[in-house]
């Protein structure tokens, strides 16, 4: 056994409301530079639908992710090392731009530079790519808000094998949740797995899944490799680039832009410790419906002696051992059992995990279950279908997923009565199988939400690389420099002006000004 | 040609090339290796690529490989298992074929940075210029082989291994060996050096990482420590 750490999220969708305000601020911070405004690294999605890139989620058409042999040894879907070397000429499984979408600019800079006219100057869609005028976008990374578009097109979302979905395109059924998505940060990541360059790492110390990019070649096997799709390409430093969990604020101890910025209050950070010599086996299991209790099985209880002891002789901090039992992502993940990865499937044992959405009752009156008191309603009735998140969060399993919607509805039950009636019902206990305590204590990280329990995070330990803070020059040589650069060293990244190894053909559209398209190399 | 023109061009020329090449690679990699990448335009358009890219990769590869043993294997190392005249039937029929299809490649790729707009607005100076030579390069290296085929003995060809070894080796008087060859061969070997020459100022550098430390790598996973 090897304990390490690692910071994992769990993203709360029974609360979220679909504001995008985590992927504003996420854009603002990473990627409003040219060459990745196309790029979200994180984006809300509503569902069902076939997100962005389109169809992301059948690999069968990307090749992402990993599969057993038919030996049953774990390997890329896209294939072996020397198959994927073979596809570094032409990648057949790379998304194309429009898989995302045409990044464009509003030449907002018309409005106030236009002349004097008869008509109200206008600002016109630019393609950042060539300059020329576009008509009208084509796709983005919530085309399919609240249900925008035809059913027909939306139904070919990949969740709803299994379901019979020509009932859902009908008004009085039709159902929405949302989906907000980042890198995964997985403990299994495809991503790296599939760098030739070795370019793509996990830290040891935290998980997080970063890309170098002084060592990033541009070979672009990682965008298709990660069946989430959430490796980006920049097209302008041909470098591929994804979320970095805000590394730079994570090791001070804050949490991501994304979570930070959350109104709804549904994001939450905390410490993992796993036996990282058990992934490859957890990921190995035969049946797809097993991956999501084998990735539990990895999980380590932080309070247990033992597990404590060897961490410790593995190197983690003491502080992250106490973050780990302080942690509310192993309260939700291990011990309510609420949250649950996302496509497990993939065999990635991603480390973002989502609490399902409860949604409104189907034909409650019908039913007559409502103002029975403590008595819980069917999850069956619930207008998402039971199926339909399964196979989004457990591989089509769905007794984990009906487990957790009732403990979601008994906390509701249980708290409504409790502070409507002024009556602990001992019934809602016992069918959901929870102690009060237990039920209190997720009633205050659900629905209160306090800042400092939504997010445990220790600071990062520097002087922890060596086996003293004094034989290590690391936590000295850091000092002082520069925190965060996109490779060069401390210099920025691309040069701004002419460089003997090549000038950016594009500058940073974003502001206002369209590329002229009349722009000649 | 004169003798002065002949000793800059095919004498000193080449290890102003090859220097140039190794130190500027060098230098590129140390100072800037944020720029050091393949610069892959596949992602805004995959249109052609799938044959484009393959046929060029692919031929240019064999092709350099070929050069590359060919000039460089001594007289002595090959002469008891195969004749000069042979080796050099070898040399064209293989060469002939690696470089139709990397001009068929090129000529796939040309169309597309040339055509797509897209691709256009991101391509470099330097890319375009790349593009070109090689494509000028590869015409020349096609049409050598006609003149090759009017000394069936190889003599052309043990004259040009013999200006190749001698440069590597740092013998005085390499040009002297080529002085008499037809002008497509020297302006062959003046367009390849002086692709030597823009090597690390062009998305060529890629080439020098040629990811083969992938297939060593013990398992899938990367994983790095603290520091």
């Amino acid at each position: 056994m090897t304990i390490r750490a690692q910071i994992a999220m769990v993203l709360n969708l029974d609360k979220c409301i679909g504001c995008h305000t985590c992927s504003v601020t996420c854009k603002n911070v990473w990627t409003s530079r040219s060459g990745v405004e196309y790029a979200w690294f994180n984006n809300v999605e509503t569902k069902p639908g076939v997100g962005y890139p389109r169809n992301w989620e059948d690999q069968e058409e990307w090749n992402g992710g990993w599969e057993l042999s038919k030996s049953g040894k774990l390997k890329p879907k896209a294939g072996g090392k020397l198959n994927i070397l073979s596809k570094l000429f032409a990648n057949p499984d790379l998304p194309e731009i429009d898989d995302y979408y045409e990044p464009f600019t509003y030449e907002y800079d018309h409005l106030q530079s236009a002349k004097e006219s008869e008509t109200v100057p206008t600002a016109r869609m630019h393609s950042a790519l060539t300059g020329e005028k576009m008509e009208k976008p084509q796709w983005a990374p919530n085309w399919e808000e609240i249900l925008g578009g035809e059913f027909k097109k939306r139904s070919k979302d990949y969740n709803f094998e299994d379901v019979e979905k020509s009932i859902y395109g009908e008004f009085e059924n039709t159902f929405m949740m949302y989906l907000p998505r980042l890198c995964e940060h997985c403990l299994n990541p495809s991503c790296v797995a599939s760098c030739p360059s070795g370019a793509i790492y996990k830290r040891e110390e935290d998980g997080v899944v970063l890309i170098d990019q002084d060592k990033c070649r541009g070979w672009r096997m990682c965008v298709s490799g990660c069946p989430y799709k959430k490796i980006y390409f920049n097209w302008q430093s041909g470098k591929s680039e994804k979320c970095t969990l805000c590394y730079p604020r994570l090791e001070a101890g804050e949490p991501t832009v994304c979570s930070e910025t959350c109104v709804g209050r549904i994001r939450y950070l905390g410490v993992l410790l796993y036996d990282s010599d058990q992934i490859k086996q957890a990921a190995s299991q035969e049946d797809e419906k097993d991956l999501y209790q084998a990735q539990c099985d990895l999980f380590l209880d932080p309070n247990d002696p033992d597990v404590i002891k060897r961490a410790r002789a593995d190197g983690v901090p003491d502080s992250w051992i106490e973050g780990a039992q302080k942690s509310p992502i192993y309260k939700m993940a291990i011990e309510w059992k609420i949250a649950f990865p996302l496509h497990p499937e993939y065999r990635t044992l991603p480390m973002v995990w989502y609490v399902p959405p409860l949604s409104p009752i189907q034909s409650a009156v019908e039913s007559g279950l409502l103002g029975e008191p403590g008595v819980l309603p069917d999850v069956k009735d619930l207008r998402i279908p039971v199926k339909y998140l399964a196979n989004l969060l457990t591989a089509g399993d769905e007794a984990p997923v009906v487990s957790a919607l009732e403990r979601m509805m008994g906390m509701r039950a249980f708290m409504r009565a409790r502070s409507v009636e002024g009556y602990d019902d001992p019934e809602i206990l016992k069918s959901i199988n929870m102690t009060e305590e237990e039920l209190t204590d997720m009633y205050k990280l659900l629905a209160i939400a306090n800042y400092e329990d939504r997010f445990v995070i220790p600071t990062n330990h520097r002087e922890y690389s060596g086996e003293t803070p004094f034989d290590q020059d690391i936590a000295f040589a850091t000092r002082s420099e520069c925190g965060f650069s996109f490779g060069n060293g401390c210099h920025g990244g691309e040069p701004e002006s002419t460089n003997l190894f090549g000038t950016p053909t594009h500058k940073n559209t974003m502001s206002g000004k369209p590329r002229d398209s009349h722009e000649k190399f | 040609m004169s003798t002065y023109f002949n000793t800059l061009l095919f004498g000193i020329y080449p290890y102003i090339a090859i220097v140039t090449m190794i130190l500027g690679s060098i230098l590129r990699y140390d100072q800037n290796p944020y720029s050091w990448k393949a610069d892959s335009s596949q992602l805004l358009s995959r249109k052609g690529l799938r044959w484009g890219s393959n046929l060029f990769h692919v031929g240019i590869l064999l092709l350099f490989f070929g050069h590359l043993v060919g000039l460089l294997t001594p007289h002595w190392a090959y002469d008891p298992f195969i004749s000069a005249g042979d080796k050099q039937m070898v040399a064209m029929v293989a060469g002939g074929i690696f470089g139709s299809m990397s001009l068929v490649g090129m000529i796939i790729l040309i169309w597309r940075r040339v055509g797509n707009t897209r691709i256009r607005a991101t391509t470099k100076p330097m890319d375009m210029a790349i593009l070109l030579i090689l494509f000028v390069q590869m015409l020349l290296g096609l049409a050598t082989i006609p003149f090759s085929a009017q000394h069936p003995d190889g003599s052309s060809m043990i004259a040009l291994a013999s200006w190749a070894q001698s440069i590597v080796t740092f013998q005085p008087g390499a040009a002297q060996f080529i002085a008499g060859e037809d002008i497509v061969f020297k302006l062959h070997i003046f367009l390849g050096l002086t692709i030597f020459l823009l090597f690390p100022f062009t998305r060529l550098v890629h080439m020098f990482s040629v990811p083969l430390k992938y297939v060593l790598r013990s398992g899938y996973q990367v994983v790095r420590k603290r520091g």
